[in-house]
């Protein structure tokens, strides 16, 4: 019996990979551009720790942070209160932790700040962030990654109003927010540059981690072969209440809430998925037979 | 009434038999319309076209229920759509999945016309039928895709609008008119949600309808490119045909199937197609004073958005003039009838002189429409004395592979943002391109022909 359907099986997939190889080749030649497609050259960005979406501890702590450092300037309109039941929350829950005052459960997370007063101290408008961590993504890497790195990212730039600049994110208008749990980190920039008349020199720009002094220092290279571009280096955080790799898990927790933010469907759907193939594969094999059938009678 | 109409049928359906050709459209569109039983893999994809065609339709139905065609709220009713609807964010992913599936299944189903020599007498009107629907399909995507309101919506219309602006004299009125507006705005998106709702898709149903009555007039062509209808039974029917229904309703059955494994794949697990199905810029709100640093159509659009971009100033002089004469020098020489000779010189004229007067710009847009409208010469320009590439000259299929790598890179290169060296191969490739269709008569009467049989081939299941 069992032999009887594994050769079913067999010749089912076999079949249907002959006639739908064309099909997964077109599918692959549509997609194959994303593998080859040439980085931005931008400030490399670090895998976001994507198990983070399916832990509901790390997504509800994600939401605490969010509304606890982010939402004071940051809205995400789009999104409801009390769909946060989807994390494990109750009503009663959302209420009692992250509701401010004067808000229902039923309301999107919006801000009280006004637009024109968010333009005057900040000179821009903070973004709302219900899809930022798919709007984010690009061929580098998730929008997922590059938020993981942004947040992870910040140095002192004393050249900057604010006192904070971002490797991820040059002269960003936001300062860092999580200054009091990453502590600040001081930078070393490293740009290489074809020198006036030949050969290349390299200028190395440090700011410091405690005052975000800025210091310059150029240099001619000799020999070698140097190629332009430059290199950002940060120092190691100081002064912060967390470890790297517990700042690190905090940052993580958050993107993993915006990430579902962005998407709050998405695990639903991958459920919903597995159940539509699974579904699918048991028709197409009852389809190839009444098709072998029908067709046993053409000669 | 009808009282001398002979009805074989009875009760109900005779009643209705009577008075709506019911069972006799039955039979002449289905159960006793006769299709080749050779067809293979590549005859999935006209009835897939009609499946993405439904779900489309219906799928769009539903979003209409929820989406405001308002530039204030455009962006925040599809997000509305993808949180607040139930079930709102599966209509929502189908019918964007959906638009790119179309194209696919289009792009398959008219490469098996090219390979097959299904546009051939006597079915000329059918692929022009098909190139219409081509057309209209491509308004309908471009139209839809501006109303999610995003960031790429926005600026691709924008750049889209703005190359009517190129057409001499009328054009920057033109664009005006179009847009409603001086720039993409409030009345754009109201216009194209209109032409996207109902103007486009009825004339596309008027054209599919055609497309199909076209079809069962003269019958299917098949992988062998034989006229089954040339040799019939003393019923009149065929030897090589079987009647559509059941054999071919089974069949497809099977390919809508595995078409479905693969669109819900899609949906289910990668509704953004690493950014090819739904662009990531098209998650941040259309903003007219921000100018993305690198616009791009979707993915289907690109081959012909390449095209637009190789014609430069300088390809005009040293690239399509030379073509032209080249291609001029070819229909001189070869046996073409005086009068023919004579239309190439003045067309061929008139493009060279065109080119040093008008701005390189709109010879871009004319490069871009006439990579789409050449489609139409096809069953025109294809001399082979077999349909069918089974029974054409083996060196045939490495011209057929080339026109394909051709349109794959135009497309990779009308994803990417403007290079040197990509510019100079797509420049290349639009010579290949618009080569392979105006040297056609010729290349395609080359060679040495194998012999078409009487029968198709067919091996029993």
């Amino acid at each position: 019996m069992t032999h009887w359907i594994s050769r079913l099986v067999a010749a089912v997939v076999v079949r249907t990979l002959a006639r739908t190889a064309p099909v997964l080749a077109a599918a692959v030649l549509v997609a194959a551009p994303v593998a080859t497609q040439a980085a931005g050259g931008g400030y490399p960005l670090d895998h976001f720790p994507s198990e983070k979406l399916t832990d509901q501890a790390a997504l509800q702590n994600g939401a605490k942070l969010f509304v606890n450092y982010c939402l004071g300037c940051h809205s995400a309109n789009l999104m409801r209160y009390n769909r946060l039941q989807d994390l494990g929350l109750t009503d009663a829950q959302i209420k009692d932790n992250l509701l401010f005052t004067g808000t229902k459960v039923g309301d999107p997370m919006r801000i009280a700040m006004a637009p024109n007063d968010a333009k005057a101290w900040f000179g821009a408008l903070p973004p709302d962030l219900s899809v930022t961590a798919r709007a984010r993504s690009s061929h580098d890497g998730s929008g997922s990654d590059w938020l993981y790195t942004y947040l992870r990212s910040y140095y002192r730039d004393a050249t900057r109003a604010t006192g904070w600049n971002n490797a991820v994110f040059p002269n960003v208008g936001m300062p860092h927010v999580f200054y009091e749990l990453q502590g600040s980190r001081g930078v070393t920039i490293e740009e290489t540059k074809r020198a006036e008349g030949q050969g290349f020199s390299k200028t190395v720009i440090t700011f410091d981690a405690a005052t975000g002094l800025r210091t310059e220092k150029t240099e001619k290279i000799e020999g070698g072969h140097p190629h332009e571009g430059s290199v950002i280096k940060l120092g190691p955080a100081v002064g912060g209440k967390l470890t790297q790799a517990q700042y690190d898990e905090q940052v993580a927790d958050l993107v993993a809430f915006l990430t579902y933010v962005a998407d709050p469907s998405a695990k639903t759907r991958m459920r919903l998925g597995v159940w539509v193939l699974i579904f699918l594969s048991l028709f197409t094999v009852l389809a190839w037979w009444l098709n072998r059938e029908y067709w046993k009678d053409i000669r | 009434m009808a009282a001398d109409k002979k009805i074989d049928t009875t009760g109900l359906l005779g009643w209705i038999d009577q008075r709506f050709p019911l069972t006799s459209n039955w039979k002449a569109h289905l159960s006793e319309y006769y299709a080749p039983k050779n067809l293979n893999f590549w005859y999935f994809f006209g009835s897939l076209s009609m499946l993405v065609l439904v779900i489309q339709i219906v799928t769009g139905i539903f979003l209409t229920m929820h989406y405001k065609p308002d530039a204030a709220r455009a962006f925040e009713s599809v997000e509305y759509i993808m949180r607040d609807v139930p079930w709102g964010w599966l209509v929502r992913y189908m019918h964007s999945t959906g638009a790119s599936a179309f194209f696919v299944v289009v792009y398959l189903h008219m490469f098996r016309g090219l390979l097959y020599g299904s546009y051939r007498k006597p079915r000329e009107l059918i692929w022009i039928f098909g190139c219409l629907i081509f057309l209209v399909l491509m308004g309908e995507a471009f139209f839809g895709y501006l109303l999610p309101w995003g960031q790429m919506s926005y600026w691709g219309a924008q750049v889209i609008v703005n190359l009517f602006s190129a057409i001499p004299f009328i054009g920057p009125e033109l664009s005006v008119w179009i847009r409603g507006d001086y720039v993409v705005g409030d009345a754009t998106l109201n216009r194209f949600f209109a032409f996207h709702v109902i103007a486009i898709p009825l004339v596309l149903l008027g054209l599919v309808a055609a497309h199909i009555l076209a079809l069962h007039e003269v019958g299917s062509n098949n992988p062998d490119g034989v006229e089954i209808k040339k040799l019939k039974n003393k019923d009149g029917i065929p030897l090589d045909g079987i009647p559509f229904h059941p054999y071919y309703t089974v069949h497809d059955i099977v390919g809508v199937s595995v078409f479905l494994i693969i669109f819900s794949a899609v949906i289910f697990f990668a509704p953004e197609m690493g950014g090819y199905f739904l662009e990531y810029n098209n998650f941040i709100p259309a903003d007219p004073l921000k100018t993305p640093p690198h616009i791009a159509p979707v993915w289907y659009f690109t081959p012909y958005y390449s095209i637009l971009r190789a014609i430069t100033e300088e390809f005009l002089r040293w690239g399509l003039t030379p073509f032209l004469l080249v291609y001029l020098a070819v229909v001189w020489m070869s046996r073409a009838a005086a009068l023919s000779k004579l239309i190439a010189t003045v067309v061929v004229g008139a493009f060279v002189v065109g080119f040093l007067v008008l701005d390189a710009k709109f010879w871009g847009v004319v490069g871009m429409g006439a990579s789409v409208m050449i489609f139409f010469a096809l069953p025109w320009i294809d001399n082979s004395p077999a349909k069918s590439i089974r029974y054409r000259p083996d060196w045939h299929k490495g011209v057929y592979a080339l026109f394909v790598v051709v349109f794959i890179v135009l497309g990779y290169f009308g994803v990417q943002a403007p290079s040197p060296v990509g510019e100079r191969i797509s420049q290349a490739c639009t010579l290949l391109y618009f080569g392979f269709f105006l040297f056609m008569p010729w290349w395609s009467a080359m060679g040495e022909f194998k012999k078409v049989p009487e029968r198709v081939t067919f091996a029993p299941h």
